[in-house]
């Protein structure tokens, strides 16, 4: 067995026994040594940088209120103005308030997609998982399927099905309201990720149902539902976790994806995605305006997925004390 | 202790008969589909376990004795082909499918499984893990289930128990977690308790302890035990009764003091002489059982130990001796060449003579082989 940190485990119990006092000392040796360990510095820059995201799409949209188009200050560079640190686009929109508003939006689909991945997917390849047999064959090639289609073009499918225009009876078209389309966008990709999850879900319940604590929770008269949420869930969640991360960074891109082609979120609402769809006219003359949402969903990426491993990391350490 | 049986036989079964065995096992096998073919785990076996009173079942890996505990209990995995009886409290459950057999599982019974690093959830407080069982069945509340959590955890043994209630199994060693598991098997006050292996993964200087305290919890309680273990030294002086198993029987079957004072059966004594000795001289070499125990998918006809036993002759490898008790009642062996009896000495003695058992393996006494000058019959 592989202790996570000896010298913190050797300090508790000699601690413990000589009969010391409680062992506060070895508490704060060992939590000093796995804070450290566990996160490493490219994890807390991770954090920080997710941290620093969320805290701009929160604050930046509720404090700045800026003039839309006023084409004065159309496509101001990088620092040209202390106004606009981070320029303006074509329109003379300060750069700073597109990219927190994008990165709420990009935000709320990316992490909302990966929610109902987890909770759909999670429960199916739960289920799959425990129970096995003959429902694990008929979900698993549910989830092959669904694997099988191309995910943009899935994405794309369902996009464009859940997001036709209303027509009243005058015949006029009504589009989907933005609220609406990030709702649709959510559930589209969100399903786009449901099998991902299922699977890593479900390989992981496999295994955890086989260990005899299953077994024994059982033997003890608990009900399969019981043992599957109490049991074996906890057990399969840093696995889960740890994907869905990198999942949300990848629904992030979708989106991105989805938006360039025309059917992400749609004007004048924005997304890091779509305004790099938009800017895209002018990245001869204004570069920045499709750099920097470029820069930070790169930025974004990179830190969830950095930050997955380190909770994959973390967690597979605590198994291997088991 | 007829107030309590009245209690909880009663509200749950109210014709369970309350003087009658509590578990009878007659004739059940159990058989796993496999791609191989049919796989007899457990073939034919019968005993009675009166209540308070406990059994040790014996035998090597892989000769049915975990599926036969877990065949009674019903733990079993789908592939499985069940036949015979069992009945706990005169209640028929050699069928019972899952759902049934939850309301037998904690409260009538409850199982100790091997190994308790495996056994207990990595993720769930010790507290939560006793207190689970107790708030499924018993419907207390938490106040209730957290103190009756700390009493059983103080009754098991776990000194600073208050603390321990709130640490994760990582935190506790093999013997511990023990424990632990066996705090949570009692947790709902069960009639019948399996202890499957119970000491096998754990370090040798804490097994005796763990050990003595099923010894002493069953009986404070009065519950029945099922001790399974292929250690005839654990089951020495703890159990009422023994029965060895091989290849999916039981071969010999007696009150403990009868089984090594009167061991019949070759297979019991072989198992006997594998144990390691004080009294023997440093580094001298421990008897092994040649061979290996039979394919449970084609058993062998006649007796299954024939091939590996030193006394077989040739009607052991066509027919196969019954469970017999006629020779001393409570006593019963599958032998037609029993250990210590006329029959037996001459088939060894013939063996000796011919360097050979009926099956064709080679046997020699025992001077030969280890140079001590000791020649065993």
């Amino acid at each position: 067995m592989l202790e996570p940190s000896p010298s913190a485990v050797a300090t508790k119990e000699m601690a413990g026994g000589t009969g010391g006092p409680p062992d506060a000392l070895a508490e704060a040796v060992e939590f000093e040594v796995s804070r450290t360990k566990r996160y490493g510095v490219s994890g807390w820059l991770a954090m920080g940088w997710l941290a620093f995201v969320l805290v701009c799409a929160i604050l930046i949209p509720m404090f700045m209120h800026a003039p839309v188009n006023t084409g004065k200050y159309a496509n101001k560079g990088f620092l040209d103005e202390l106004k606009f640190p981070l320029g303006t686009d074509g329109n003379g929109n300060n750069m700073v308030l597109l990219l927190a508003k994008g990165a709420r939006n990009s935000l709320i689909v990316s992490v909302g997609a990966i929610l109902f991945g987890l909770v759909v997917g999670g429960s199916l390849g739960l289920v799959a998982g425990y129970f096995r047999g003959r429902l694990d064959s008929i979900l698993t090639g549910i989830f092959n399927i669904l694997l099988a289609i191309p995910q943009l073009v899935l994405a794309i499918a369902l996009v464009s099905v859940l997001a036709t225009d209303t027509i009243d009876n005058k015949g006029i078209p009504h589009p989907v309201s933005s609220g609406r389309r990030l709702l649709i966008l959510v559930i589209a990709l969100g399903i786009v990720s449901v099998p991902i999850l299922a699977r890593i879900t479900r390989a992981n319940a496999l295994q955890w149902s086989q260990r005899e604590f299953v077994l024994a929770a059982r033997a003890q008269g608990a009900r399969n539902l019981t043992v599957m949420v109490r049991e074996v869930l906890p057990n399969v969640l840093p696995a889960m976790f740890s994907i869905a991360l990198l999942g949300i960074a990848v629904a992030m891109v979708a989106e991105g994806g989805l938006s360039i082609l025309g059917v992400g979120v749609h004007f004048p609402s924005v997304s890091w995605g779509n305004m790099i769809a938009i800017g895209r006219a002018d990245l001869r003359a204004s570069p920045h305006i499709v750099f920097e949402p470029i820069a930070c969903i790169f930025l974004t990426v990179l830190s969830l997925n950095y930050l997955g491993d380190v909770i994959r990391a973390r967690f597979d350490v605590r198994e291997s004390v088991l | 202790m007829s107030p309590r049986r009245q209690k909880n036989g009663g509200t749950r079964f109210p014709d369970a008969p309350l003087d009658g065995p509590l578990l009878e096992v007659d004739n059940v096998k159990t058989m796993f589909k496999t791609p191989r073919g049919l796989v007899h785990a457990v073939d034919g076996v019968e005993f009675t376990l009166e209540r308070g009173k406990t059994i040790g079942i014996v035998g090597e890996s892989g000769c049915g004795k975990s599926v036969l505990s877990r065949s009674i209990m019903g733990l079993l995995p789908n592939n499985v082909v069940r036949e015979g009886s069992i009945r706990f409290e005169g209640n028929e459950i050699g069928h019972a499918v899952g759902e049934e057999m939850r309301h037998f599982w904690g409260t009538q019974m409850s199982m100790v499984f091997q190994d308790p690093m495996t056994s207990l959830n990595p993720v769930m407080r010790i507290g939560n893990q006793i207190t689970e069982s107790l708030r499924y069945h018993l419907d207390v509340s938490k106040d209730y289930a957290n103190e009756a959590a700390l009493a059983l955890l103080q009754s098991v043994g776990i000194p600073e128990a208050k603390r321990r209630l709130r640490e994760y199994p990582h935190q506790l060693s093999g013997g511990m977690r023990q424990r632990v598991m066996i705090a949570i098997a009692l947790a709902c006050g069960p009639k019948l308790l399996f202890a499957d292996e119970p000491t096998t993964a754990l370090d040798v200087t804490v097994q005796a302890q763990i050990l003595d305290l099923l010894q002493q919890q069953q009986r404070e309680r009065f519950m029945a035990m099922v001790l399974v273990t292929h250690d005839l030294g654990v089951v020495a002086g703890r159990t009422d009764d023994i029965a060895v198993m091989y290849a999916g029987r039981i071969v010999e079957k007696a009150p403990t003091r009868l089984l090594f004072s009167e061991t019949r059966h070759p297979y019991t004594e072989a198992l006997l002489k594998s144990i390691p000795k004080l009294a023997q001289p440093s580094h001298m070499r421990l008897d092994a059982i040649a061979g290996r125990p039979p394919d449970l998918v084609n058993p062998p006809p006649g007796c299954k130990f024939a091939p590996r036993c030193p006394y077989a002759q040739a009607r052991c490898l066509v027919e196969e001796p019954p469970l017999d008790d006629s020779a001393t009642p409570g006593h019963a062996f599958r032998c037609f060449y029993p250990v210590g009896s006329n029959e037996g000495k001459d088939a060894l003695a013939r063996n000796l003579a011919a360097g050979a058992t009926a099956s064709g393996r080679p046997v020699f006494a025992e001077g030969d082989a280890l140079a001590t000058g000791t020649v065993v019959v």
